[in-house]
């Protein structure tokens, strides 16, 4: 079984036997993979039960919750990397959520859809609707994604929270592609993050 | 081992101890009745504890001999089950203070060669633990693989962990608490004084008489309230009316629910001592698991090689997640490894021994995983 491409970068990225807090975890995918492949002590929190069932019953520890309302609990630099994929769209302070990522965690891996992705700007741009694509799914009305953010937002906002970024892959349609264009182009981008201070 | 008389159902074991207890005394001999299922393995690697709730018994999955029904958790234990003695080797020991064998207020003193009655000393959650883990090496089992428990269970597994941290490689807490809140403590109180108010119970020595029924059904009838949900009451009950067409303007049982309470009431008295409820109600009002760790939580994990697996259920407001939260909490912030999952139920606290495929999924693979 081969990872999600996003999940994918993140495991070849991972120093092996690190401490990992896997935030979104989802069914423990990519805990799984960083336990067997890399000797990693891998960590979770996911909002869905059955989800959380689902890593558990694979032997995963992974914990119920709201990366919104409990990452508060964690204690202090608790992890060599704090990983949010796919997630901080969902959340409803995604600037908290990011704090208490760099807080937890020495590092932290964030990757998000892009949602300057050429695609998503034709569909608002012709269709004058909530763009509805392979990349977001969902009507505007049942998605989790209460935060839709571009690259370039990203990009400005961790820049103005004085994060450093130590790496940035970018995906489409499953393959990597360049910085430069990445705005426009990038489906997925993936972020490896640090404090400056 | 098939012929090693420590083994089997109805098991019994005279312990000399001395036990010394969390209130000062101490108690000896120790009397522990209990059941072994399985074989244990040549490593002694297979060891599964499971740890009764409070009017439970050491019949986990075996036919009660009195009472002739199943054991209470056939769901969770047996062939094909997530512990199963064709890969565990199981105990389940009758608590200490209960009256199912284990010494508790109805054993007969050695000194005065009646029974203790009052004079039984008060016990504690971990004192019961310290008398399992002398069973346990009566049995010849060093580590275990799991310790398991719901409800009191529950808290009897997390002082396992907390007490002998390096004999418990996992840890299932289900629909359970580190402590008791004071509306935990309130019901149980309403319960105690609903026996003491019994004349029939005569400050503990009624052995020789009539014991105090009328007073332990009205504590068992408080005490089933809190083991249900609002929502599972209705839907069982609702507002129907139990054998007759209209309200008899009097005080019979007119409603289905009464009926319901004042049955698990009176059978409740057959099958359980008043004592040993007094006796077992104040060990889980004294439970905190926090305070014999010098006020916080975390320390009571420190360092724990443990891997633990919480389980909650919506509909437990007895034992509600917030309390299983606070223990994740916890061991999130002592480092050791942790699960929690709140399960959907209507059944409130009783859920835990329900069926639960969710439940049985999510202990079945944690028992599974590498320790």
């Amino acid at each position: 079984m081969s990872l999600r491409p996003d999940l994918g970068i993140i495991a070849d990225h991972v120093t092996a036997g690190a401490r990992v807090l896997d935030i979104g975890c989802g069914d423990g995918e990519l805990m799984a993979a960083l336990r067997d492949g890399k000797r990693c002590d891998a960590r979770g929190l996911e909002i869905d039960a059955g989800n959380v069932a689902a890593a558990v019953a694979r032997g995963l520890s992974v914990v119920q919750g709201d990366a919104d309302r409990d990452l508060a609990d964690y204690p202090d630099e608790s992890f060599d990397y704090a990983i949010l994929s796919q997630t901080l769209q969902t959340a409803r302070a995604p600037d908290v959520v990011l704090d208490h990522l760099l807080r937890i965690g020495r590092r932290a891996f964030v990757s998000f859809p892009n949602f300057a992705h050429w695609r998503v700007r034709l569909s608002l741009l012709w269709g004058g609707r909530m763009p509805v694509t392979k990349l977001l799914p969902e009507r505007w009305y049942d998605t989790p994604n209460i935060h839709h953010v571009t690259v370039d937002d990203f990009r400005a906002f961790v820049r103005e929270r004085g994060v450093k970024v130590e790496g940035a892959w970018f995906l489409s349609r499953g393959r990597q592609t360049t910085a430069a264009g990445a705005n426009a182009f990038a489906e997925h981008a993936v972020f490896l993050l640090s404090r400056t201070d | 081992m098939s012929h090693d008389q420590r083994f089997g159902l109805q098991r019994h074991a005279r312990l000399p101890g001395p036990l010394r207890l969390d209130g000062g005394g101490s108690l000896s001999p120790v009397e522990i009745a209990y059941e072994t299922y399985g074989t244990l393995s040549p490593d002694g690697g297979n060891a599964v504890l499971i740890c009764h709730a409070l009017t439970g018994d050491q019949h986990v999955a075996s036919v009660h001999p009195r009472t002739g029904k199943p054991g209470w958790w056939t769901r969770m234990v047996g062939e094909g089950r997530p512990i199963d003695p064709a890969r565990h080797f199981i105990v389940c020991a009758n608590v200490l203070g209960s009256c199912m064998g284990s010494s508790g207020p109805a054993s007969l003193d050695p000194l005065t060669v009646k029974p203790f009655a009052m004079s039984f000393p008060v016990i504690t959650i971990r004192d019961m633990v310290r008398a399992q883990a002398m069973l346990l090496d009566h049995l010849g089992v060093g580590k275990l693989a799991a310790v398991v428990g719901g409800s009191m269970g529950g808290m009897q597994a997390l002082s396992w962990a907390a007490t002998y941290p390096e004999r418990v490689a996992r840890c299932v807490v289900i629909a359970s608490t580190a402590r008791h809140t004071a509306q935990n403590i309130a019901f149980h109180e309403v319960g105690r004084q609903a026996v003491m108010a019994d004349p029939k119970w005569q400050g503990g020595a009624y052995y020789d008489d009539e014991p105090p029924a009328a007073g332990l059904a009205v504590a068992r009838m408080a005490a089933h309230i809190t083991y249900l949900s609002e929502a599972g009451l209705t839907e069982k009950f609702g507002r129907r009316l139990q054998g007759r067409d209209a309200k008899s303007f009097g005080f019979d049982a007119d409603f289905q629910v009464e009926s319901y309470l004042r049955h698990q009431g009176i059978s409740f008295v057959d099958r359980f001592d008043a004592n040993s409820y007094l006796y077992i109600t104040r060990a889980m009002d004294y439970f905190d698991l926090a305070e014999e760790h010098g006020g916080r939580l975390a320390n009571a994990f420190k360092g724990s090689a443990t891997r633990f697996c919480l389980v909650s259920f919506d509909t437990d407001w007895l034992y509600p997640t917030a309390e299983s939260r606070r223990v994740v909490h916890a061991l999130n912030a002592a480092g050791a490894a942790a699960s929690f999952v709140e399960l959907s139920s209507p059944y409130g606290h009783d859920a835990f021994l329900l069926d639960s495929p969710e439940l049985n999924r999510v202990v079945d693979g944690f028992l599974k995983a590498a320790a």
